[in-house]
């Protein structure tokens, strides 16, 4: 049984069909990317799994429950968790506090993830004042302290350096070993690195699907995207 | 962790043992402000839970306040309830009215909500003018000493009395003290902060942010009624100059300038202020003139009132 | 009085009505909808108009008439520069957040009705209509002034219609409503517009007290029930949508000057609070007002 499933998933915002009839399915530990250029209605597809927008028509399931339904944060309580594009933490609590919150609504261990992620040493600083990229790690350690099934990791490395992003395919290959994770991003080499499979969104419907060495071989994926890219 | 513990109950342990000593060396008239200073920083204290912690601006606690303080005199002057039973009627029907208002009124969020819960008010305070035959409107109910005078356990009170009302007011003021420490420092507490802060965060931490919004809205209702029936039985009157608009803003006032999202702040802020209108009102007939002033200089100047600015500057552990 | 003059002074106390909601919430309604701030001192504003109104026309008692167009000119200059320091000497500094503006307002709004209880006292002050022309039916006579009221709010939303579809400073404004960061990047001076459209508000509200005030009285507790009735009527039209705000101050106004006619005014005040409060509960963006992004 699949982890997550999505079928026939529909949304439009006024003439325009964000998310066309979209069926998608995530398998128990896989490491899965959605790739697609701007506009392929990627942020809509998660922001409809995560519950943050209902969708006109299709239905979702998580670990074979229908969830269309429910709001947001009861799918959090089964087990999916969302970090945010734009960087979504407490800014004016401590950074023990902002994880704290999350392990206590998903009863896992706060000092923990903050160990995990490397912050441990400036749990006791105002999140708003870390450095943008320790802000990215912070919304990852939020993620994990949910004790997630699935952990949707929308856009992670937009705006952090090469350095960075070298610890963060290191640190969501960690991850991967014990949850499954639907990564969302735009940054090719990141994609084609940590993906086990990987959907290529295009106009709000799914162009292609397949491995890594597959995507990068589809000549359609080619001429919509990677040529652009 | 623990050694704020300590602190915290100290600090507000001392605040309430000035308080009580008050009474000793106080004159009769600073001890009646007093009284009613305590009795209306519950009422402060209960919208700060609410504004300061939950982030939620209403602009119609009034009407909850109006639920205690009518159903007190109602209840005594035209019922025949004794005091404590109708203490107790008035702090159910104030939770009832604030689980009803705020499952309605959180449909609706931010300059939304602040407007239903004005309008809210204003249809309550309508209300009560239109029933005119049973509040009396502006005029207002008068609670006659003898219903005021009543056995207790077997003791006879006299809320005539100076001094009993003195302290029975401190003690209500602890016990709304001890209520919103309790759930200021306890987990919930930090839910509720976490939605001041974010809520779209709050959302997908798998918190469901809409039912402890209601919580905030009913536990500061409740506080607010509970303050309303103290008033009109402390000081044997009920008046729709209470439920009006007025008496929606003066506790946001109070808790502004005594710290939003402290608990001693309502109490600092209602005494301060007090005491502001108290003097200004020597030189002027038009003294909620101070209020407007104090008001627009707090949110220029001084946006995290008195004891916000103690808390950043000298004592980070301050609840 | 047989059904149909009943009705003819129904509609006619309706029509009234709805000009009245119209022309005091129109400023609302704009400085909502281009800055996204609620103005509490809406009302005080509104008063202050009317007091500038009486205050001008008691200078020359003999010609109400010459009062009435001073108090035209006066009174919109004399609000508009209240409202011209409140926007530089508090919104501007606040940053215009909302929830700050709102008990900045809230102060302001005390603050202008208790000067205006130290100067002009307690005691209400009625101003005469520039004429006194009776419109006389079969059954009854009515105010000609009350009808010319009518009027000339109708002109007035058409002026402020024309200048917000079809002059470039609407459009400028436009922009500004649609987004201030775009309008930032367009060189439009966000600033300046903000304090023109706070001014124009205030402007509006204040003509509309000179022409509302010979059939009222100028108090300084008169601006509550202006400022309350214009939520409403913002609200039920959607926050921020001037269409709509108009539409809805039609609607409001004709149903209670209908409803007023049969039932006591504070229980229709009752109806109408509790009617925009579910509104506002059930569908938060109004009916005219488009969702919030």
């Amino acid at each position: 049984m699949s982890l997550l499933e999505t079928r026939g998933l529909t949304r439009s915002f006024g003439g325009l069909t964000a998310v066309d009839k979209v069926d998608f399915a995530v398998e128990p530990g896989e490491i899965r990317a959605v790739i697609g250029p701007n506009g392929a209605g990627k942020t809509t597809f998660v922001n409809l799994i995560s519950g943050r927008i209902a969708p006109q028509t299709g239905r979702i399931l998580f670990a074979g429950e229908d969830i269309t339904a429910l709001p947001a944060f009861r799918r959090v309580r089964k087990g999916i968790a969302y970090t945010f594009q734009i960087t979504s933490i407490f800014g004016n609590l401590p950074v023990h506090e902002n994880v704290a919150l999350a392990a206590r609504a998903g009863k896992g261990n706060a000092t923990e993830c903050l160990t995990r992620v490397g912050l441990e040493t400036r749990s006791g600083q105002v999140a708003g004042t870390l450095a943008y990229g320790h802000q990215r790690l912070l919304e990852v350690a939020m993620g994990l302290a949910l004790k997630p099934r699935l952990l949707i990791l929308d856009e992670p490395t937009q705006g952090l350096s090469d350095g960075e992003i070298a610890g963060f395919v290191k640190l969501v290959r960690a991850i991967a070993s014990e949850t499954t994770v639907l990564l969302i991003e735009h940054n090719m080499p990141v994609v084609m690195e940590l993906a086990e499979r990987i959907t290529v969104m295009h106009r709000g419907s799914v162009l292609a699907e397949g491995t890594p060495a597959a995507i990068r071989a589809d000549p359609q994926v080619q001429s919509v995207y990677l040529g652009t890219a | 962790m623990k050694g704020d513990g300590a602190r915290i109950a100290l600090l507000h342990g001392a605040v309430l043992a000035l308080l009580f000593l008050a009474q000793f060396v106080a004159g009769d008239y600073v001890q009646l402000s007093l009284t009613r200073i305590m009795v209306l920083a519950i009422y402060a204290m209960g919208y700060n839970l609410l504004y300061g912690y939950t982030g939620l601006l209403s602009l119609g606690h009034a009407m909850f306040f109006a639920t205690g303080l009518y159903v007190a005199a109602i209840g005594t002057t035209r019922i025949g309830l004794g005091v404590p039973e109708v203490f107790l009627l008035a702090i159910a029907i104030g939770a009832l009215v604030s689980l009803a208002i705020g499952g309605l009124a959180l449909r609706a969020s931010g300059v939304a909500f602040m407007i239903v819960t004005l309008m809210f008010s204003q249809a309550a305070f309508l209300t009560i003018l239109y029933f005119g035959e049973y509040t009396r409107g502006d005029e207002g109910i008068v609670i006659a000493d003898s219903i005021r005078r009543f056995g207790f356990l077997g003791m006879t009170v006299d809320l005539a009395s100076a001094t009993l009302r003195y302290n029975l007011a401190l003690a209500l003021l602890a016990i709304a003290m001890g209520v919103c420490l309790a759930i200021v420092r306890s987990p919930l507490g930090h839910v509720l902060i976490a939605i001041r802060e974010n809520e779209s965060r709050a959302t997908m931490l798998g918190y469901d942010v809409t039912r402890y919004k209601l919580f905030a809205v009913v536990v500061s209702g409740t506080l607010s009624a509970t303050a309303g029936a103290a008033y009109a039985l402390m000081f044997a009157y009920a008046g729709s100059t209470l439920a009006s608009i007025q008496y929606s803003i003066h506790p946001l006032l109070w808790t502004l300038l005594g710290g939003a999202a402290t608990v001693l702040g309502p109490l600092a802020g209602t005494a301060v202020m007090y005491a502001v209108v108290d003097i200004a009102s020597g030189f002027t007939t038009a003294n909620l003139l101070a209020v407007g002033v104090v008001l627009i200089l707090l949110v220029l100047f001084f946006r995290k009132g008195l004891l916000g600015t103690v808390r950043q500057r000298w004592l980070p552990w301050l609840p | 009085m047989s059904f149909f003059p009943h009705l003819l002074l129904a509609v006619l106390e309706g029509a009234v009505a709805a000009a009245t909601l119209a022309l005091t919430a129109l400023g609302l309604s704009l400085v909502f909808g281009v800055m996204r701030v609620v103005n509490v001192a809406h009302g005080e504003f509104y008063m202050l108009g009317a007091m500038v109104a009486w205050w001008l026309s008691q200078l020359v008692p003999a010609h109400p008439l010459l009062g009435f167009l001073l108090a035209l000119i006066g009174a919109p200059l004399a609000v508009g520069a209240v409202a011209f320091a409140t926007e530089r000497l508090v919104l501007r500094r606040i940053g215009y957040d909302p929830e700050a503006t709102i008990v900045a307002t809230i102060g302001l709004m005390f603050l202008i009705q208790q000067l205006a209880l130290s100067v002009f006292g307690a005691d209400a002050k009625p101003v005469n209509a520039p004429f006194t022309y009776r419109i006389v039916f079969p059954w009854f006579g009515y105010s000609g002034y009350k009808l010319f009221v009518v009027a000339a709010s109708a002109v007035l939303l058409l002026c402020v219609w024309w200048v917000m579809s079809r002059t470039r400073f609407g459009l400028i404004m436009r922009v500004t409503q649609f987004d201030r960061e775009t309008a930032t990047a367009f060189g439009i001076p966000v600033g300046r517009v903000y304090s023109a459209v706070f001014v124009a508000g205030a402007a509006i509200v204040a003509i509309a007290a000179v022409l509302l005030v010979p059939i009222q009285q100028a108090h300084y507790l008169m601006g509550l029930d202006p400022l309350l009735m214009s939520f409403i009527v913002v609200i039920i039209g959607g926050l921020g949508s001037l269409k709509g705000s108009v539409i809805a101050a039609l609607a409001i106004g004709l149903l209670g000057g209908i409803v007023s006619v049969f039932f006591s005014p504070t229980f229709a005040a009752i109806i109408a609070t509790l009617l925009v409060a579910f509104i506002l509960v059930i569908r938060p963006q109004g009916f005219f007002g488009a969702p919030a992004r």
